[in-house]
C-alpha cells in the first residue's frame, strides 16, 4: 500500500497546488481518491466524521444493481436463443448477453464521464460520483438492440441538459438516467418500442414473438406467460427491468443500508396496488383485467420504483413528501399504462412527471411547518400583551 | 417514571476514553488567558494594557455592544501579553501570576443579598464579571441585562461524546449550586433545571427551579434541543441558558462576595491513558492541566476545548476556554486509506450509516481520528440530517437558506431556535461532508448584523 501511495504521489505531483497542471487537478483527484481516501483532516465544524461518504453511498447503489444487471445479461442471451430455437447453455446465454451489453456500459461511462470531467475542470470542483450510478442505469433501461451511437447521444443529452444545465450534481430536477431513456424514446421511437426491439437481433429474424407483456395487453391480446416467469424475469423487456426477483434483492440491499428511501418504495407499491385493484374491479379491457399483482411485476415498475424513483436528488426531499411522491409515482404508472396505449410502459413517464412535481410536494410540506411556526408566533404575541 | 422531554432522533457515539470519577487538583497555572472568541459575536474593548497589575475580578475588557458587560481577570497578577490578529482583532489576553502570590480579589458587599432587588442582582452580576456566564437564545450570544427572559434553562444532562457527569462535578458544590439557582430564579418567572431521567436523585431536593427529566440520545443534552422540545422560542422572546458549574459560580459570588472562576475540567479521549477530572480555573493553561495526564504519544494528537462535535481546536500552548468542562484529546488522521468507499470496510471508524458495522462494535475496537473520511461534495443524500436532528425544523432546507443568505426564509424555517452546536451531529454524519455548523454560524451572524 505504501508503495502504491508513493507512486501516485509522484504521478500527481504536477497537478498539485501551484504546479503546472493545477487546473486539471479534479481529473487526477478522481482517480486518486478512487484508490485512497485522502489524508484530509477536519478544519472547521465537527472534529470527527462518519466513515460514509458519497463514494460509498454510490458504490452501494451499484452493488445493489448488480444482481439485476447479471440477470439482464443472462436474459438477453436466453431470449435470443429461445426465440431462435437454438440449443444453448447458461454460459452461451451469458456470453451472448455480455457481448451486447458490456459495450453499451462502456460507451455510457466513456461519454458521460468525459462530460463530467470537463465540467468539473471548467467549474473547478471535484468530480461527483453520481454518474457512476447514472452511467450504469442508462444501459440497463434500454432495449438491447439500440445502436451504440444512440446510447452515446442519449447520455450526452442527459448529462448536458438534464444535469449540468441545472448546475450539476445535486441540482437537477429530472432523473438523468430516465431523461436519457425518454430522449431516446422520443427521438428514436422505432428503436425503443414495438415487437422487434426487446429481443437481441430480432429485427433480422421473421416470426419472432418479442413483444413485451404490456405491449400485448395494450394491443388487446392475451398473454401466455405464467406469474413465475414474469416474477423471475424470463420475459422480453428492457435489459435489466424484467426480473422482479433480482430487483427485490437489490431493494433489500438499498433499504438495509439505508441508501434508498423505503418510504418511496412502499408508497409506490401502495399507489400502484390501489389503482391496479380499482381497475380490476372496473375491468373493461385486457389491461384493466390484468391482475393487479401482475402489474407490479411486469414492465419497468419494480425497477423504476426501486432504483429510479429513489434517486434522492430528483425525488421529494422531505420525509412526508417521499410518501406522497412514491404513492403518486405508483398511481400514475398504472394510469398511464391503462389509459394511454401508445405508451404501454408508464413508469418512465410517471417518475419524470413526479420529478417535476417533487419540489411542489416539498413546498407544501415545508409550508405546513412554516405555517405551524407562524401560528405559534402569533399566539405567543397574544400571551405577551 | 415520567419523562418530561423525550428525544427519539439522534445518536450516541461509542468512544473510548471517558473520564474516570477521580477529581484532583490540577497544577497551578502560571498564566491564564481570556479569549473573546470563546463568546459568539463578541466585540471587545480593552480596559487594560500590557504590564498593568490586576486583581482577581479586575475588568480586562467589555463588550462594545453593551458596555455594562465586563470580562474580568480570573486571577490576580499582571497583564503579560495582548495578542492580536488580522485587523488588530484581539485574540488572547494573557495574565501571568508568577510575581504575585497573594490572591488579592475585588470584593463586593453581598450581606443580606436575599433582600436585593432584581436590578441589584443584575448589577452585581455585571460588575463582578459574572454576567458572561449567562447566554441568550436566540443566537447563543451573551444575554442582555435589560431583557426579561421568558425562561432560564440549565441542562445537567450531558449527552455529548465523552461528556462530563455534572452530578460528579457539582458533588462538592451543592450548596452554592442551590444558591445560584435561587439567585437566577429572581431574574425570571420560569427557571428550569433539566436532568437525566435515570439519575434524578442528586436533584431531588432542589428548590426554586422546576426539574425537567430528559431522555434520549445525543443531542438530547443540548439545551437548545431541550428548549425546542419543551417550549420553542418565538421571535421577540428571549430565553437564557447557564451551564451547571456557572450556576455554582454565581452562587459562590453571592456567598463570598467575589468573582468565582472555578472550572472543573475532564480530560478525555482515546489518546488519554488516565482520563479524569481536575479542578482548575477559567483560562488556565492547557499545559498545567496536562501535567498529571499521560498521553499516548505514538500518534500526533489534536487537543479540543469542548467535545468532538463542536469544540474548538487548541494546543499544548493554549488555554482552557471560558465555559467548557471538557478537554478532549484525539489522534490526528493524516493517513491515506485504501478503497475506503467499499461498504462494510473499515468498520473501526465510528459511523451512523448502515453501510458500516461499526454500530455493533465494542468501543474499545473503535478508532477515531480527525480524518474527513472523504471529500466535500454537493448535497445529494436526503433524509440523513433529519435522522440526527430532533427538532421540528427542516435542517437541510435551513442550511440551504443560510447558504443563500435568504434571511426571510431562515426566519420562517426556524433559525431563532438553533445554534451551531445543534448541527454537530449533522456535520459528523453528512455523507457529503457538509460544514453545517459553520454555515449556520454564518447565517446567524448575518441576521445579527442585519438587526443592528
Amino acid at each position: 500500500m505504501e508503495f502504491i501511495r508513493k507512486k501516485i504521489d509522484i504521478i500527481r505531483k504536477p497537478f498539485n497546488k501551484g504546479e503546472k497542471f493545477e487546473r486539471f487537478a479534479p481529473a487526477i483527484n478522481a482517480f486518486d481518491t478512487f484508490l485512497f481516501v485522502p489524508n484530509h483532516t477536519t478544519k472547521t465544524g465537527s472534529h470527527i466524521r462518519d466513515a460514509v461518504d458519497l463514494k460509498r453511498t454510490m458504490v452501494t447503489v451499484i452493488i445493489a444493481l448488480l444482481p439485476a444487471l447479471f440477470y439482464g445479461i443472462y436474459n438477453t442471451g436466453y431470449q435470443y436463443f429461445v426465440q431462435t430455437d437454438i440449443d444453448f447453455t447458461f454460459f452461451d446465454a451469458i456470453l451472448h448477453g455480455s457481448k451486447k451489453i458490456l459495450p453499451m456500459i462502456a460507451v455510457s461511462y466513456a461519454v458521460g464521464l468525459l462530460i463530467e470531467f470537463i465540467f468539473a475542470i471548467y467549474r473547478g470542483h471535484e468530480v461527483n460520483e453520481g454518474y457512476l450510478v447514472t452511467g450504469l442505469l442508462i444501459p440497463m433501461i434500454m432495449p438491447v438492440d439500440i445502436p451504440l451511437w444512440m446510447v452515446a447521444v442519449s447520455v450526452a443529452f442527459a448529462v448536458l441538459i438534464a444535469k449540468e444545465a441545472f448546475g450539476g450534481t445535486g441540482m437537477n430536477i429530472l432523473n438523468p438516467a430516465l431523461t436519457a431513456r425518454a430522449f431516446a424514446f422520443f427521438a428514436y421511437p422505432t428503436y425503443m418500442s414495438g415487437n422487434k426491439v426487446w429481443v437481441s437481433e430480432a429485427s433480422g429474424i421473421d416470426g419472432i414473438s418479442g413483444e413485451t407483456i404490456l405491449g400485448y395487453l395494450a394491443a388487446g391480446s392475451n398473454i401466455d406467460y405464467t406469474f413465475t416467469e414474469m416474477f423471475n424475469g424470463s420475459i422480453p423487456g428492457s435489459i435489466a427491468e424484467t426480473s422482479t426477483l433480482w430487483i427485490i434483492v437489490g431493494a433489500i440491499i438499498l433499504v438495509f443500508t439505508g441508501v434508498a428511501s423505503w418510504r418511496i418504495i412502499v408508497g409506490g407499491i401502495l399507489g400502484a396496488s390501489l389503482v391496479g385493484i380499482l381497475f380490476n374491479l372496473w375491468g373493461i379491457n385486457p389491461l384493466m383485467q390484468f391482475n393487479w399483482i401482475n402489474h407490479l411485476v411486469v414492465g419497468g415498475f419494480a425497477f423504476g420504483i426501486v432504483f429510479m424513483a429513489t434517486d434522492p436528488v430528483s425525488a421529494s426531499q422531505t420525509q412526508t413528501g417521499k410518501w406522497i411522491y412514491g404513492f403518486l409515482v405508483g398511481v400514475f404508472c398504472i394510469l398511464i399504462r391503462v389509459f394511454n396505449p401508445a405508451y404501454p410502459e408508464g413508469v418512465m413517464l410517471a417518475i419524470l412527471l413526479m420529478n417535476v412535481f417533487a419540489p411542489t410536494i416539498d413546498h407544501y410540506v415545508i409550508e405546513r411547518n412554516i405555517k405551524k411556526r407562524r401560528l405559534r408566533w402569533e399566539s405567543s404575541k397574544i400571551n405577551l400583551t | 417514571m415520567s419523562v418530561d422531554i423525550k428525544i427519539r432522533k439522534g445518536f450516541n457515539i461509542n468512544l473510548n476514553g471517558e473520564a474516570n470519577k477521580i477529581l484532583s487538583e490540577s497544577e497551578r497555572s502560571r498564566t491564564y488567558a481570556l479569549r473573546p472568541d470563546d463568546f459568539f459575536y463578541l466585540n471587545p474593548k480593552l480596559l487594560v494594557k500590557e504590564g498593568d497589575k490586576v486583581k482577581k475580578g479586575t475588568p480586562l475588557f467589555f463588550s462594545k455592544n453593551n458596555p455594562r458587560i465586563h470580562f474580568v481577570s480570573p486571577v490576580a497578577g499582571e497583564v503579560l501579553a495582548i495578542s492580536r490578529g488580522e485587523k488588530r482583532k484581539i485574540l488572547e489576553l494573557v495574565v501571568s501570576t508568577q510575581n504575585n502570590i497573594n490572591d488579592s480579589a475585588i470584593k463586593f458587599k453581598t450581606t443580606n443579598f436575599e433582600k436585593f432587588s432584581e436590578e441589584e442582582i443584575k448589577d452585581l452580576l455585571l460588575k463582578s464579571g459574572t454576567w458572561p456566564f449567562i447566554l441568550q437564545r436566540p443566537y447563543g450570544i451573551i444575554a442582555q441585562p435589560e431583557d426579561k427572559p421568558k425562561a432560564i434553562y440549565i441542562s445537567t444532562y450531558s449527552t455529548s461524546p465523552l461528556g462530563v457527569d455534572f452530578d460528579f462535578i457539582l458533588k462538592n458544590k451543592k450548596d452554592r449550586f442551590q444558591l445560584g439557582l435561587s439567585i437566577l430564579s429572581r431574574l425570571t418567572d420560569n427557571l428550569y433545571l433539566t436532568v437525566d431521567s435515570n439519575f434524578p436523585s442528586f436533584y431531588k431536593n432542589i428548590k426554586d427551579a422546576t426539574v425537567l427529566k430528559v431522555k434520549g440520545p445525543h443531542p438530547a443534552g443540548n439545551v437548545g434541543v431541550q428548549i425546542h422540545n419543551h417550549k420553542p422560542i418565538s421571535p421577540g422572546e428571549k430565553v437564557w441558558t447557564v451551564k451547571p458549574e456557572d450556576v455554582s459560580n454565581i452562587g459562590s459570588l453571592f456567598k463570598n462576595g467575589e468573582f468565582c472562576s472555578e472550572r472543573t475540567v475532564a480530560v478525555v479521549g482515546p489518546s488519554v491513558k488516565n482520563p479524569q477530572y481536575f479542578t482548575s480555573t477559567i483560562g488556565a493553561s492547557i499545559s498545567s492541566i496536562l501535567k498529571k495526564i499521560k498521553i499516548d504519544e505514538s500518534k500526533e494528537c489534536r487537543l479540543i476545548n469542548g467535545d468532538v462535535y463542536s469544540g474548538k481546536t487548541t494546543s499544548i500552548d493554549g488555554y482552557l476556554s471560558y465555559s467548557d468542562n471538557l478537554l478532549t484529546i484525539i489522534p490526528e488522521g493524516k493517513k491515506y486509506r485504501m478503497f475506503g468507499w467499499l461498504p462494510f470496510k473499515d468498520n473501526f471508524i465510528p459511523s451512523i450509516s448502515k453501510t458500516s458495522f461499526s454500530r455493533f462494535l465494542n468501543k474499545k475496537k473503535l478508532e477515531i481520528s480527525t480524518n474527513l473520511n472523504g471529500e466535500e461534495r454537493a448535497m445529494v443524500v436526503t433524509g440523513e440530517m433529519e435522522k440526527v436532528f430532533p427538532m421540528d425544523i427542516f435542517p437541510m432546507q435551513l442550511v440551504k437558506a443560510c447558504l443563500n443568505n435568504d434571511i426571510e426564509r431562515m426566519e420562517e424555517l426556524g433559525i431563532y431556535e438553533v445554534v451551531p452546536e445543534d448541527f454537530g451531529l449533522i456535520d459528523f454524519s453528512s455523507s457529503s461532508k457538509i460544514e453545517a455548523q459553520e454555515i449556520i454560524k454564518k447565517g446567524i451572524e448575518l441576521i445579527i448584523n442585519e438587526e443592528s
